[in-house]
């Protein structure tokens, strides 16, 4: 077809296409590419506010020494390294007994670890505070089963308010995840599964030595999904502690912290800025690692 | 004697009703929960309770339910038909013509999927402010509109689109945006099913941006009135449980109606 494109018809074709993608373009142009370099370009200023002043590199100097912002950054690296791999390899073993149609029941369980999806942020980061309250269900739960002698703090103790985080992105997201890798699955060709089991390969075998190759690009693209949102992580984090990151800045966030000094604190645009170029370069270098780590090496 | 394909099954079916109980669990303590006091619901209490309309009525009383649902919908409506308008024009765009120029934008597309939001808030806001438009739903919609994912997702559908149906409509004269609408929508239906319910969802549950631009409580969505109910010194949980309902069924009930269009959907964007 496209070879035999010539002359007027080429051009006739060339109209239409750049008219389907035109107002796409125009909006990403105006609200995505245009905002990326006013930031850059923000960041290069201090003050308070709109009185803003050329100051260089001044606000990585503060970056460097601001130790709120150093919490926040670790804070976010955790989330990223413990929660991305717990929810990919769940998800991925989600799917693929989900896509066993011999399995009964299979569509009310497909429905029930998907619902998840469905929760809006704020509301599940709400009904887990109250789960998860000092008396609250899971508490008692987890006691009257004996995995906990008391109460445990997991809205104030630094390190079980991390691993709430954890479990409630982990709840919301794997449904999600898994969704794409169930689709996937759907795709590949039965008899590639029949063959195996025939020649006696086991379960587990067929899984990383089938399933897990087939899926690969799908893995890198939910991967780098999820990378994206945990370190975007606000919403949650924001519900769950009223906005402040407690106990103790351990839920702080880079994007809540970029939040706070932009429209809680004395605005400091050009500061907010810069931090969030950190984020822009985080994502772009674990992007770019996961895409090398995922290439084909044969 | 029990043979391992049995004690397998028994091992799937264990995980999967273990997944599942869990997945489920937070949607039956919401709904329970709104029959309970805030102190019972803090208290852990997981059987039902009297204190529903008590809670009913509360929310009522605190919260212009009308206008906040009105608000929500609107944005969330509009702003999801806006995005799979624009999407799907791009989505086919890019598949159906090739030229060097567009598979460069298409690539600038997809790198601004890794832009994070918290880069492009600051001067989104002060552009808002600049344009007279805070404290509007403009200009919450306006940024999302344009949504490289979807755009990805529909090119990524379009692969499927069978171009004969395209080649013979041209031949019977049909002009492009022709094919488009009575040829290429029709076929794609179930993508774009899918697409609706992302959309729908993600514009619905929306909550930074409306949370920066939003000031005022005439404009304010449900998402950012549950989040101050939730926020209050001495919440009272029995009526922030009625807001989340609310602030769930509309995604819930559109999930549920359009499961089988959305599965069909997802399937068809990974070929």
């Amino acid at each position: 077809m496209a070879t035999a494109r010539t002359g007027g018809l080429k051009r006739y074709y060339d109209v239409n296409g750049w008219l389907f993608i035109a107002p796409s373009i125009l909006l990403i142009g105006i609200f995505l590419i245009y905002p990326i370099f006013r930031s850059l370009y923000l960041s290069a200023f201090t003050g308070k506010g709109m009185m803003l002043k050329f100051g260089g590199f001044a606000n990585i100097v503060r970056l460097w020494n601001d130790p709120v912002f150093l919490h926040a950054l670790s804070n976010t690296i955790i989330f990223f390294v413990v929660q991305v791999p717990i929810m990919i390899v769940l998800a991925l073993l989600l799917a693929s007994v989900l896509n066993n149609d011999r399995l009964k029941f299979i569509g009310f369980f497909r429905t029930a670890i998907f619902l998840p999806c469905v929760a809006s942020l704020v509301a599940y980061s709400v009904l887990f505070k109250s789960m998860f309250a000092a008396d609250g269900v899971v508490n008692s739960a987890l006691m009257a089963i004996g995995l906990a002698s008391g109460p445990i703090g997991w809205l104030t103790e630094p390190f079980w308010a991390k691993v709430l985080v954890i479990l409630a992105i982990t709840w919301r997201w794997t449904g999600y995840n898994m969704i794409f890798y169930l689709a996937a699955l759907q795709n590949i060709d039965r008899s590639i599964y029949e063959a195996a089991r025939i020649d006696g390969v086991p379960a587990w075998a067929r899984f990383i030595y089938i399933t897990i190759p087939m899926l690969k690009p799908v893995i890198l693209f939910t991967t780098i999904i999820s990378t994206i949102g945990t370190i975007q992580l606000f919403d949650e984090v924001y519900n769950l502690t009223e906005g402040r990151g407690s106990p103790a800045n351990s839920t702080l966030t880079l994007s809540l912290y970029i939040y706070n000094v932009t429209f809680r604190y004395m605005p400091s645009y050009g500061y907010a800025a810069t931090m969030s170029y950190v984020i822009v370069l985080m994502v772009a270098l674990l992007s770019f690692l996961q895409f090398y780590a995922a290439r084909d090496r044969s | 004697m029990i043979s391992s394909r049995t004690l397998s099954t028994a091992g799937q079916y264990l995980f999967l009703s273990v997944m599942a109980f869990l997945s489920i669990f937070p949607f039956i303590w919401m709904m329970i929960s709104s029959t309970n006091t805030s102190v019972q619901i803090m208290g852990g209490k997981v059987s039902l309770g009297s204190a529903f309309a008590t809670n009913v009525t509360n929310f009522f009383t605190l919260v212009d339910v009308p206008l906040v649902f009105w608000n929500s919908a609107k944005v969330a409506i509009l702003a999801t038909v806006l995005t799979i308008v624009v999407s799907s024009f791009a989505g086919y765009g890019f598949e159906m013509f090739k030229s060097k120029w567009r598979d460069r934008i298409y690539s600038l597309i997809l790198i601004t999927l890794m832009v994070p939001f918290a880069a492009l808030m600051i001067p989104l806001f002060m552009m808002m402010g600049r344009a007279g438009l805070i404290n509007t739903h403009i200009a919450i919609m306006l940024p999302s509109i344009a949504s490289a994912f979807i755009i990805f997702y529909f090119r990524q559908s379009t692969k499927a689109f069978p171009t004969e149906l395209r080649d013979a409509a041209k031949v019977d004269g049909l002009k492009e945006w022709q094919i488009f609408l009575y040829i290429y929508v029709p076929v794609m239906r179930s993508t774009y099913a899918a697409a609706f319910v992302i959309v729908f969802m993600t514009n619905w549950n929306n909550y930074l941006w409306p949370l920066i631009v939003l000031q005022s409580n005439e404009t304010k969505t449900i998402t950012l009135v549950v989040s101050s109910l939730a926020s209050a010194y001495y919440p009272d949980f029995g009526v922030v449980m009625i807001g989340t309902i609310l602030a769930t069924l509309p995604t819930l009930a559109i999930f549920f109606a359009m499961q089988r269009q959305f599965v069909q959907g997802m399937l068809g964007s990974v070929k």
